[in-house]
């Protein structure tokens, strides 16, 4: 108990949360900066203690990070971060579980835990990196890869369309979907915080350069040049505007957005529409996640939606309350004997 | 009045039954009620249920039929018998599909008024078998189940549907005044079971009082059958099936280890009723998870395994081909999972509601790498219990992950089953690391197994996964000597099991001409057939083997007493090659794949085969 009551004095650093390995990802891999706000933000997370932690993952070079955070850990197998997960948190609905997972061991590999961990609203924090390759097999398109692209295993470009993930976390019922961008750190850091706020899925997707086989995957929203113009920042009970003067907004024209221009004066701010992360209605954080597809539109960055609803660790222990109050605390002879005995003398 | 003759009662010491009808005519329902009724009386009995593969087959059709077996005796039973002595038919449909397994001069009782032109249609019977020789040799007792039903609730406010659906207690009616069983058994469970609909609960009670009364004054029966009670050891019993048993075994093991169970699974037939059975203990903290695949099941338990409940997975062969890299990922990690396989015929989705014994190997080594796995196998419906805790007893031992085969015939049989006192019970208990002075997550015990440490345990947090390790400190390690020792180390574990488990034993004497040897739920038709050819004066004994991996530490004392060794499977030869490269020694092999279980008269002409037809003398 003495360890306790020090934990919770002595308030954490980003140094509580490195653990003693050596880190392997390529020098200038966007997976550095992630795990460095993963560990600046967690002590401000977290107010219990860190032992009340636990890191799950899959397999690829995202999934290496929980052996560089010194709390609990589970590197798993392709694709499966989220059941273990899932397991983890029902076992203690106690404990902060993150699941650390990349664009193919989530969508592809991964698919169907990812929509129905969304679907049960299991209360984990998901960040995707997402590089649009399969970085660790050494360059292979992935489910997130632009349709054409060309890699080793599509030498005259990939045939195959992408996943728009978070238009996916939508549609499974993720109660908290977010997108951030690994070099810009103060507004990831803001996204882990909330996503680690979140009671229920909280999805986060993280854009992450891979300098080594998809070098500048993210440049239109990263180069100093063009990324105003291309990054809506989302914020909620604001205008939707962007660029470097803040000059474009957008507007819906029905259920379509459109892209007015606020300089000719035939629109003002007031035309633009607001941004409501609390929609009851995911209609608004849809619209919004099916732009980034759209190479006119900027892409959306931030908190698309966050909604509250019983989470599945949370029903599952309450329904376990609920038939214990009403039938009483099992009785082991009782079950052993069920409904029918008889008597051999 | 017509006049009652008196009737003759004659004794017997076995009766085989099999009520057979089509899906919608309840014969799963009369033939539990039977058998409820049969052990109370004081039998020892084994049933058999077997279901259609189709769900809801159109009515009167092959394979809609439904049928339950039913073995009871004066004395021990050990299997649901080999041939029925007597068949219950509702249908033609149920005639023709169990003639064929029915004893030359059995005893038929067939629904006659379901033998109209559509029905036999159904049947694919040309003409109507009740008026040729189809029955010829048998003792048929044509009685009209339904209208005789229908009659006898005349005055009842039940519909006419109602009504007929009320038939199956006729016939079990019937059947009980023949083998002179009380009906207070079933009129109580009756009661209690339509307890909101007390008309249907007097339907049913008045069609099964007017089909023992119609036994009483009808000529069609000249004798009715007495079986003396078997001679049980004393104490209460129950009935239970295999997949009961399991459940409950589980269920013994999480009280006795006070840790909660944590099963994730996902519905397969013939294994789904473990996960149903145990949906039902939420009381005890039992959480499930009806996972969205087979692979979640088995990942979300590792995670509860990992964080210090009992994990549990249920499945059969197809499921456990899709949990094989998980399992092996429990092996890396060292962390305690019993994973249970109920076998069905396989490959691929093969013969999903019948039963066979060919996954052994698949269990023994269906993974990449040097995987070790303890591998347990129940005998009968009952044994599923004891197997269940002893599987959870060693994987927390023993860090490590354990299979548990059981198979169809027992997961669905059933059979008495003494209530043991739970104290009784062997000892299920790990306790979790919590001292943070010299802990690593990879260090050792004295049997090899590593500590338990928690999330949520200050101190001690630490990492583990599916990639190679370091010796004691859990590091990653590629290393070749590291990785060479590592696997040395996990086989080790599982070899240490074997100071840990019962011996083999055997029945019959220590040594002589022949050892029948066999595993899982051939159990009881193998010990059958040893004992009736120890009758005939053969030198044969049986063993059956639980464990599997490790062997018992006796096993090989064991197999070199005997001239020889016969091994029946319902494979190709599957354990018989693991005691071959084992322990070198020749063995003979029976292997009948056919999805359905041994019969004992099978394995009895082997062990005449082999033994010469002169008694081996
Ligand atoms: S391959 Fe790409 S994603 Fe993987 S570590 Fe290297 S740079 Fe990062």
């Amino acid at each position: 108990m003495a360890n306790n009551s020090e934990v919770q004095t002595i308030k954490l650093t980003a140094k509580d949360y490195k653990s003693d390995q050596d880190v392997r990802w390529c020098p200038g891999c966007g997976d550095y900066s992630i795990l460095a706000q993963v560990q600046r933000t967690l002590p401000d997370i977290i107010e219990k203690e860190k032992a009340k932690v636990v890191w799950v993952s899959g397999i690829g070079c995202s999934s290496r990070i929980p052996y560089y955070i010194n709390t609990y850990g589970f590197h798993g197998i392709h694709g499966r971060a989220p059941a273990i997960a899932t397991g983890v948190k029902v076992a203690n609905p106690e404990l902060d579980v993150w699941v650390a997972t990349g664009d193919g061991d989530l969508l592809s590999i991964g698919g169907n835990h990812f929509i129905h961990t969304c679907r049960r609203n299991v209360d984990l924090k998901i960040l995707l990196f997402n590089n649009r390759i399969y970085g660790l097999t050494k360059g292979q398109y992935s489910p997130t890869s632009e349709k054409g692209k060309i890699t080793k295993t599509s030498p005259y470009g990939s045939v195959d369309y992408p996943f728009n993930p978070i238009s996916l976390a939508i549609g499974s019922g993720a109660t908290f979907v977010a997108r951030a961008i690994d070099v810009n750190p103060k507004h990831l850091q803001e996204m882990i915080k909330r996503a680690g706020g979140h009671k229920g899925t909280a999805f986060l997707e993280i854009y992450q350069n891979c300098n080594i086989f998809n070098d500048g995957a993210f440049s239109l929203l990263t180069d100093k040049d063009t990324k105003d113009d291309n990054i809506l920042y989302l914020e909620h009970g604001k205008p939707m505007v962007f660029g470097k003067d803040l000059d474009k907004g957008i507007k819906l024209d029905g259920t379509k957005p459109i892209i007015v221009d606020l300089t000719t004066g035939s629109f003002t701010k007031d035309d633009i529409l607001v941004h409501d992360e609390f929609s009851a209605e995911p209609i608004l954080a849809m619209i919004l996640a099916h732009i980034t597809d759209d190479p006119a539109f900027p892409t959306p960055i931030g908190v698309f939606r966050q909604i509250q609803k019983e989470t599945y660790d949370g029903a599952i222990a309450s329904q376990i309350d609920f038939v214990t109050e009403k039938r009483g605390k099992g009785d082991l002879k009782k079950a052993l004997f069920g409904a029918n005995t008889w008597e051999v003398n | 009045m017509p006049e009652v003759k008196e009737k003759k009662i004659e004794t017997l010491s076995d009766v085989t039954v099999r009520f057979a009808g089509d899906s919608g005519d309840g014969m799963q329902l009369t033939g539990t009620q039977f058998s409820d009724t049969t052990a109370w009386v004081g039998n020892d009995l084994s049933t058999l249920p077997d279901y259609p593969a189709e769900i809801r087959a159109p009515a009167g059709t092959l394979y809609g039929v439904s049928g339950f077996q039913l073995h009871f005796s004066s004395s021990d039973v050990n299997t649901p018998g080999d041939v029925p002595d007597v068949l219950v038919a509702m249908n033609p449909a149920a005639l023709k599909k169990n003639l064929p397994e029915l004893r030359p001069n059995g005893t038929i009782i067939v629904n006659t008024d379901s033998f109209d032109p559509k029905n036999l249609k159904l049947a694919n019977y040309e003409r109507n078998p009740l008026e040729d020789d189809t029955l010829n040799g048998y003792h048929v007792h044509e009685v009209p189940i339904t209208s005789l039903t229908k009659n006898a609730l005349e005055d009842s406010s039940l519909s006419l549907k109602e009504v007929s659906r009320c038939k199956n207690f006729f016939a079990l009616g019937i059947m009980y005044w023949l083998y002179n069983r009380p009906l207070e058994k079933t009129e109580e469970w009756l009661k209690i079971k339509f307890k909101n609909k007390p008309e249907l609960a007097e339907g049913n009670i008045k069609a099964m009082k007017s089909g023992y009364n119609f036994g009483e004054i009808t000529e069609i029966f000249t004798t009715r059958y007495k079986v003396d009670p078997a001679n049980l050891p004393k104490g209460t019993y129950r009935n239970i099936s295999g997949n009961e048993a399991t459940a409950l075994g589980f269920l013994t093991a999480s009280v006795k280890s006070n840790l909660p169970i944590f099963l994730g699974s996902y519905p397969i037939t013939p294994a789904s009723d473990i996960l149903q059975y145990l949906s039902n203990y939420k009381n005890f903290g039992v959480k499930t998870m009806q996972a969205e695949d087979e692979i979640a099941g088995i990942t979300a338990a590792l995670g509860a395994a990992f964080t210090g409940h009992l994990a549990l997975t249920s499945t059969s062969g197809p499921g456990m081909a899709l949990k094989a890299e998980a399992i092996g990922l429990a092996v890396m990690t060292e962390l305690p999972i019993v994973i249970v396989n109920v076998q069905r015929g396989g490959p691929s989705t093969g013969l999903p509601t019948k039963t066979e014994q060919a996954d052994l190997l698949q269990a023994f080594c269906g993974r990449n790498g040097e995987s070790p796995v303890c591998v347990i196998a129940a005998q009968t419906p009952r044994d599923c219990f004891y197997q269940a805790i002893e599987a959870a007893r060693i994987a927390l031992k023993f860090m490590t992950p354990v299979i548990l085969l059981t198979d169809g015939y027992i997961a669905n049989g059933s059979e008495p089953w003494r209530i043991p006192d739970i104290e009784d019970l062997p000892d299920v208990h790990k306790e979790f690391r919590t001292e943070k002075e010299g802990f690593f997550p990879y260090i050792r015990d004295e049997n090899l197994a590593r500590p338990w440490a928690i999330p949520g345990t200050p101190g001690l947090e630490h990492r583990i996964g599916g990639l190679e390790t370091d010796d004691i400190t859990g590091n990653i390690n590629y290393e070749p000597d590291n990785h060479d020792k590592m696997v040395r180390i996990r086989n080790q574990k599982i070899q240490n099991i074997a100071n840990d488990i019962s011996d083999l034993k055997v029945y019959g004497d220590d040594s002589g001409d022949l050892l029948v040897l066999g595993w899982g739920g051939t159990y009881g038709t193998l010990k059958d057939a040893v004992h009736l050819a120890r009758k005939n004066g053969y030198k044969v004994s049986h063993a059956h083997l639980r464990h599997i991996n490790p062997f018992p530490k006796n096993t090989k004392d064991v197999l070199k007493s005997y001239s020889k060794v016969l091994i029946p499977e319902i494979n190709l030869g599957q354990l018989a090659s693991l005691i071959k490269s084992e322990f070198l020694i020749e063995v003979e092999q029976q292997n009948l794949v056919r999805g359905l279980p041994f019969k004992t008269e099978d394995v009895l002409g082997k062990i005449t085969e082999l033994l010469g037809g002169n008694n081996g003398k």
